[in-house]
């Protein structure tokens, strides 16, 4: 390998670094927090069997889990603003990304809501407790350490679906390396470093999971 | 203290309840037996609201409730009042033994923290796991679950508890731990309603006898009446099948 590629991947290691953890990570981690209290509410409602507000979730997990990602964020960044509505370029990136987890997300914690044997539930009812002081006391969690590996999914995806930000002028990692590859002419090598860093970031996740994995389960 | 009128349920067109009355004295203890399908375990769960009857009527505590139109409110009170013991025990399964018996008197009743820990510690001594505080169900054998379901059904001091096939899902030899938990409650004059299999029971510590069959209650007596001189010959059938 040349001295220059050498030296290429060192300084652009750091280019593509300081705007994934001034970027790509706050992105991640808002979304993923406003995604995850939309999840529970998408749920809740499905499961407690809430009339209308059913129906409303269902419609809202049906559009957004049938459309692209990229085109939920052309059409708030690019399309809004014809109707008047302008949304900054990261507020808008963390609304779309917060809605588009929320609605896959909801079905996870829906399932794990229902895989809670409904014998819970009626144990809690038996020694007094109301619906929601069961829901939340006992029902919740045991649910959340069903729910908890394909939650981490969900944040792994998200970290990568970040990259989509690029497209409405966010300099998160990926429109840094895209910057960096098109002064360079070096974009094999540009987009392999991104892509390792995003590995990294996931590697690091995975970990975490891992160690949260083994603190939740009591066997 | 607790009667029930002419209660009716169904499930689709199954008819699982079809008029049944049932009156508990304070200190009772009755023994609910019947085949399965006989819509005892129904008649239980109806009770304590698990299920909703189509009809009927409760008096409890001199207090009458349309048992079709009752409201949350009205559900919540009497579920306070009364305790339930399922054939799985249920047991939450992310708290401890002792956690399964202060969640209804912390959370559901408001009862101090120490206060609630002191009689959920009494409740678990007397079902005989003093040294099984901090075990979580799925670290306890069936019979041993069993008896905290029992701990956390004494803790909250109940007007009547509720006993749902209490030990048909344990294995033989744990059968009777539970079995003398249960004679030692009914020996200090606690109020239950027990739907059993088992006869021994029946026969020895309950004083009514309440036999099942289709929805309806087919013969009711002392349990000397009961099992030495049943009048109906579905009754006698019944027992006599289970001699074999």
């Amino acid at each position: 390998m040349s001295e220059r590629i050498i030296s290429l991947l060192i300084d652009s290691f750091w280019q593509i670094l300081i705007p994934g953890l001034q970027l790509t990570i706050p992105l991640t981690i808002a979304s993923f927090s406003f995604g995850m209290i939309i999840a529970l509410i998408t749920a809740l409602v499905q499961v407690a069997n809430i009339k209308v507000l059913k129906h409303l979730a269902r419609f809202y997990v049906w559009i957004i889990r049938g459309t692209p990602l990229l085109v939920q964020l052309y059409v708030v960044f690019y399309g809004l603003p014809k109707l008047g509505i302008v949304i900054d370029a990261i507020p808008s990136a963390i609304l779309v990304f917060s809605i588009n987890t929320g609605a896959y997300a909801s079905e996870t914690v829906r399932a794990a809501i229902e895989s809670v044997p409904a014998g819970q539930l009626e144990a809690g009812y038996c020694v007094g407790l109301t619906y929601s002081q069961t829901m939340f006391r006992i029902i919740l969690p045991q649910a959340l350490r069903t729910a908890f590996p394909p939650l981490s999914n969900t944040l792994i995806g998200l970290v990568k679906d970040t990259s989509l930000a690029a497209n409405i002028t966010i300099m998160e990692m990926f429109r840094s390396a895209q910057k960096i590859a098109a002064r360079t002419y070096e974009p094999f090598i540009l987009y392999c470093e991104v892509g390792l860093i995003y590995l990294l970031f996931c590697t690091i996740l995975t970990k975490i999971q891992r160690v949260c994995e083994k603190k939740l389960d009591l066997k | 203290m607790l009667e029930i009128l002419n209660i009716k349920k169904s499930f689709g067109d199954l008819c699982v309840l079809n008029g049944v009355n049932l009156h508990v004295n304070k200190g009772d203890v009755v023994a609910v037996l019947g085949p399965s399908g006989s819509g005892k375990t129904t008649l239980l769960r109806c009770i304590n609201f698990l299920e909703k009857a189509d009809e009927g009527t409760m008096i409890f505590d001199q207090e009458t409730l349309d048992l079709n139109k009752v409201k949350k409110k009205d559900i919540l009170r009497i579920r306070k009042k009364t305790a339930f013991v399922f054939q799985n025990y249920n047991l939450f399964a992310n708290k401890t033994a002792l956690q399964n018996v202060t969640e209804g008197l912390i959370v559901g009743r408001k009862m101090p923290k120490e206060e609630a820990i002191k009689i959920a510690k009494s409740a678990l001594d007397k079902v005989g796991l003093k040294d099984r505080y901090d075990y979580y169900p799925h670290q306890l054998s069936g019979g041993q679950q069993q008896r905290v379901g029992i701990a956390r059904a004494i803790a909250t001091n109940p007007e009547v508890i509720l006993f749902d096939e209490p030990t048909s899902a344990l294995d033989p030899e744990l059968i009777n731990e539970v079995l003398e938990v249960m004679r030692n409650l009914a020996d200090e004059g606690m109020t239950m309603v027990v739907v059993t299999h088992e006869m021994n029971f029946a026969r020895n510590v309950a004083n009514h006898v309440i036999f099942m069959d289709q929805g309806v209650i087919v013969e009711e007596n002392s349990p000397e009446e009961f099992f030495d001189h049943p009048k109906e010959d579905r009754t006698k059938q019944f027992l006599s099948s289970l001699n074999h």
